[in-house]
């Protein structure tokens, strides 16, 4: 059985059903990122794991035990929250000690863990210091500290890091997935930022509309998303509109040309989506990609080192990656070009 | 959760008793002039009474002025500082809270001291200023409400950029005092006006130790000598206390309106 | 830069200077004239005897027994409304921020609460006579639906209970305008963050909340004891001269019914602003101390 498990959760508010059939299993030390676009229910899915929302209906177990009726101060959880929300009127040392005092750990108790926390989040000469005095990444560690100190079974991070300048966004994003690493907490990342949960997550939850369109290594969710919404949020994705030729033998048709995907596809003359990723596409000719289609550069963007070249397929705006070459300048807008793709790389998405 | 709601219902429920009692009981009182029946006798009497008419006429011109002279102070002062002088600020702010700390009588009392008919400055020797002294006086009294109102309006309006758009197309002190700023802080002034008013129609201690017939010290004598009348004053004043706080309301609501449109 | 260019330059910015502080002259000048030196001459003029020397005769004046006695009913009708307006107002407020109570209420409570913080003065003393006095509207329904005469019970408006009671009505108003927005300055994320780490509710209030909120809870208190001493309508309209406070004792001085000394007046007077004056700095020591955490 896994460490914490969410079982059927529900969430309406009034009429609005916001988390819908929510299934979730975590394992022990594992990292677990919600993804998803604002307002899809990533917060409630937390607050209901943290004790600040009712399920409408479902289960919560963390470690075999039901905690679905107990309070948050009874759940031995820790949040972080996106504004940090430190209290002004504690000290740093006030405000990791915090959960060990309400716990009535000794002082000398308390402070050592309060030392040892300080140090584990690099700031252990601030404990004298009041939040105002602090950086937002300085706070945010903080508030990291003060979750961790009183060991809680769990921890909870709501859009940590949104609230931070993007260098710092990634240098503690990195420094959280090391704490957790080193003390091995089972651990749920709610983030909007796809580049972010893919870079530090042992596990991805794509939520869209209040359900888990699918969960999965970051690897699985961006190179084989099983919905149209999860390969659409998660990287840039070009779709092909194809027509089924042969259900059996998997033959399509994109644009007038034929391509052979040899996988089962739903019945004779359907249309469905392929999808591609920029990256397995190219311009022009190219070993190991025979499939060829043919159309007009749409759009260039010369970015540095990068050009994105915008390709107009049958009506079906491709978008490929190119590196930038000193000695060839990019293609002209207008013209025809062949793109060339590996069906392998094809993904057929169900709507 | 439902017992925080209980709770809070039930101070809901206590103060709204607390505060609701004496509003019905006063004006049940100002109904009860005739024996055995209940009429507006009392307010026919009261509206009809010359003095109250005298006395609210004047009270009511004070207020007026007073709102005047106190916007011709707070506005160009509160622009100034911000503008200008951003370190006097605290200052200055010290100075428009002291008549929340220094009672109204104490201040009274100094004027008598200070400008009575045989000091420098004999203004309660005269009907002028005698009704001068009490219009600064008030104006002192509004001054906490309405500096500070002006003052947070200003705190929305960039008062530089403003003032240098204006410099730009050639317009002199007075112009963009009129024509730029307060128009922007209408609604701060408007709300300290009423605030202003209110606190004026029935002020008391100022106009009887100066010896000024106004509201205040009519209502007290009818207080003195009738039975009934009074609460039908009292029932007015109530009236105009919050048909100035709805305005206020009024007016800050229409200016939210204004801008989000804008 | 060579020093023959900065004397011109110098002048002209002391000119400017000088135009910069008349902007703000004639509010000093009206301050001064009518706020400040009135003041001032009350405070020199406690100190003063008649004939113009220095003396702390009018101060010493003060220690008499009726007098004493005036100050001491003040400051209690002053701590007590003030206290109490404070405890009942933020009971009050919380209660419609924080009390999960339908959102209309707040805006009504708030609006109500401006209304009656200045509705004081003659016209409250006749709501609470016509209320609670012998003939008054609550004293009637008690005697004859619930047959409790409320005076034969020790009830009576017109001493210090009653008058205490009479200034709640314009003390806790005030009080529900000053703290409400200071309630509404509690992030939720507090209270839940402390509710994770394990915090009971009174845990949250009596470690996060109260000190969070305390510099304004000061602030009002001192400002509720200042409005509760220097008011003299209410009271005047409503016990007449059955109950000696401070300034009802000074308007009768000033008037010149009774002892027609100016002199202790001025002490009295002075009296009055070195208590409204010390409540305010002991909320401004408290504040600093309370506020390390607040820039
Ligand atoms: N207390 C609430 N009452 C009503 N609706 C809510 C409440 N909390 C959240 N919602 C709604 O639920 C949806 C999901 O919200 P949330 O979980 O905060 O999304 P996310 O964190 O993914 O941005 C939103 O549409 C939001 O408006
Ligand atoms: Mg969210």
């Amino acid at each position: 059985m896994a460490f914490l498990e969410l079982e059927h959760l529900e969430k309406s508010f009034g009429a609005t059903r916001v988390v819908k059939d929510f299934q979730l299993s975590v394992e022990k030390g594992e990292f677990v990122s919600f993804l998803g676009p604002s307002g899809c229910g990533k917060t409630t899915v937390l607050r209901m794991v943290a004790g600040f929302e009712t399920p409408t209906s479902g289960g919560i177990r963390i470690d075999g035990q039901e905690v679905t009726g107990l309070r948050p101060n009874q759940r031995n959880i820790g949040m972080v929250f996106q504004a940090y929300a430190l209290f002004p009127n504690l000290t740093v040392a006030q405000n990791v000690g915090f959960g060990l005092r309400i716990k009535g750990q000794s002082r000398s108790d308390i402070d050592r863990r309060v030392t040892e926390m300080l140090t584990l989040i690099g700031l252990p000469d601030l404990g004298d210091r009041y939040p105002f005095q602090l950086s937002g990444g300085q706070q945010q560690r903080v508030a990291l500290a003060r979750a961790l100190a009183p060991r809680p079974r769990v921890l909870l991070l709501d859009e940590p890091l949104s609230a931070l300048d993007a260098k710092i966004r990634v240098s503690l994003r990195d420094e959280i997935r090391s704490i957790q690493r080193e003390l091995g907490i089972t651990t749920i990342f709610v983030t909007h930022d796809q580049e972010e949960a893919l870079s530090i997550s042992d596990r991805i939850v794509v939520m869209h509309q209040g359900v888990a369109d699918q969960v999965g290594t970051p690897f699985e969710i961006y190179n084989r998303p099983t919905t149209r919404f999860v390969a659409q949020f998660v990287g840039t994705l070009n779709l092909l509109d194809a027509t089924v030729l042969n259900a059996a033998t998997g033959q399509v048709s994109v644009g007038g040309t034929q391509v052979a995907l040899n996988r089962a596809l739903p019945g004779d003359g359907t249309s469905l989506s392929l999808a591609l990723r920029p990256e397995v596409v190219s311009l022009g000719r190219h070993e190991g990609r025979n499939l060829i289609l043919s159309g007009r550069i749409a759009e260039v963007h010369f970015l540095g080192s990068v050009i994105r070249v915008k390709v107009d397929v049958a009506g079906n705006m491709v978008s490929l990656d190119t590196f930038n070459r000193p000695d060839l300048p990019p293609p002209a807008v207008g013209s025809a070009a062949e793109i060339s793709v590996s069906e392998r790389d094809l993904l057929v998405l169900a709507e | 959760m439902m017992g925080r709601r209980f709770w809070s219902g039930l101070a809901v429920f206590g103060s709204f008793l607390y505060f609701f009692l004496p509003l019905l009981g006063m004006f049940m009182f100002s109904l009860r002039m005739k024996r055995g029946e209940l009429s507006f006798e009392a307010y026919r009497v009261v509206l009809t009474d010359p003095q109250f008419q005298t006395t609210f006429l004047y009270s009511m011109i004070l207020a007026l002025i007073t709102i005047v002279f106190g916007t011709l102070i707070s506005v160009p002062t509160a622009y100034w500082v911000r503008l200008k002088l951003p370190k006097l600020r605290p200052v200055i702010e010290f100075i428009t809270l002291l008549p929340l700390v220094i009672p109204p009588i104490v201040i009274v009392f100094g004027y008598i001291r200070l400008y009575n008919t045989s000091s420098v400055l004999p203004l309660t020797g005269s009907w002028l200023g005698t009704n001068l002294l009490v219009l600064f006086g008030y104006t002192v009294l509004s001054l906490p409400y309405m500096y500070r109102a002006v003052d947070t309006g200003l705190r929305a309006i960039d008062v530089a950029t403003l003032t240098e758009a204006a410099q730009s197309l050639g317009a002199g002190w007075v112009t963009i005092l009129a024509q730029v700023i307060l128009p922007n802080v209408l609604v701060s002034v408007l709300s300290g006006a009423f605030l202003t008013f209110a606190i004026v129609i029935g002020e008391y201690v100022f106009a009887a130790l100066l010896n000024l017939n106004t509201f205040g010290p009519y209502m007290f004598w009818m207080g003195g000598n009738r039975a009934y009348e009074p609460s039908a004053l009292a029932v007015i004043a109530f009236a105009i206390t919050w048909a100035c706080m709805g305005l206020i309301q009024l007016v800050s609501r229409f200016s939210k309106f204004s801008q989000v449109k804008r | 830069m060579p020093a023959v260019s900065t004397t011109p330059s110098g002048a002209r910015r002391r000119a400017s200077a000088l135009l910069t502080w008349a902007g703000v002259l004639p509010f000093l000048v009206f301050a001064v004239l009518f706020l400040i030196l009135p003041t001032l001459n009350i405070v020199i003029g406690a100190f003063r005897s008649p004939d113009g020397h220095a003396t702390f005769d009018n101060i010493i004046a003060l220690f008499s027994p009726s007098i004493l006695a005036a100050f001491w009913v003040s400051i209690k009708l002053s701590l007590i409304t003030a206290l109490l307006g404070c405890l009942a107002g933020f009971l009050l407020a919380a209660a419609v921020v924080l009390g999960g109570l339908p959102g209309w209420l707040r805006g009504t409570v708030l609006t109500f609460s401006g209304v009656a913080s200045n509705f004081a003065g003659v016209p409250l003393a006749f709501a609470f006579i016509s209320t609670l006095g012998r003939v008054g509207l609550v004293t009637v329904l008690a005697r004859d639906w619930l047959g409790v005469n409320i005076y034969a019970i020790g009830f009576n408006l017109l001493t210090f209970a009653g008058l205490a009671l009479t200034y709640l009505y314009f003390q806790i108003p005030l009080m529900v305008l000053i703290i409400t927005p200071a309630l509404d300055g509690l992030k939720r994320e507090w209270r839940e963050a402390a509710s994770i780490l394990g915090a009971t509710g009174p845990q949250y209030w009596r470690m996060v909340a109260l000190p969070v909120l305390w510099p304004s809870l000061l602030g009002t208190a001192a400002l509720l004891f200042a409005n509760s001493f220097g008011a003299v309508a209410t009271a005047m309209a409503l016990t007449g001269s059955n109950l000696t406070l401070v300034p009802i004792k000074l308007f009768a001085q000033i008037r010149g019914d009774v002892l027609n000394d100016p002199h202790l007046g001025y002490a009295l007077a002075f009296g009055m602003i070195v208590l409204t004056g010390a409540a305010n700095l002991i909320y401004i020591v408290l504040r600093m101390r309370a506020e390390r955490w607040l820039k």
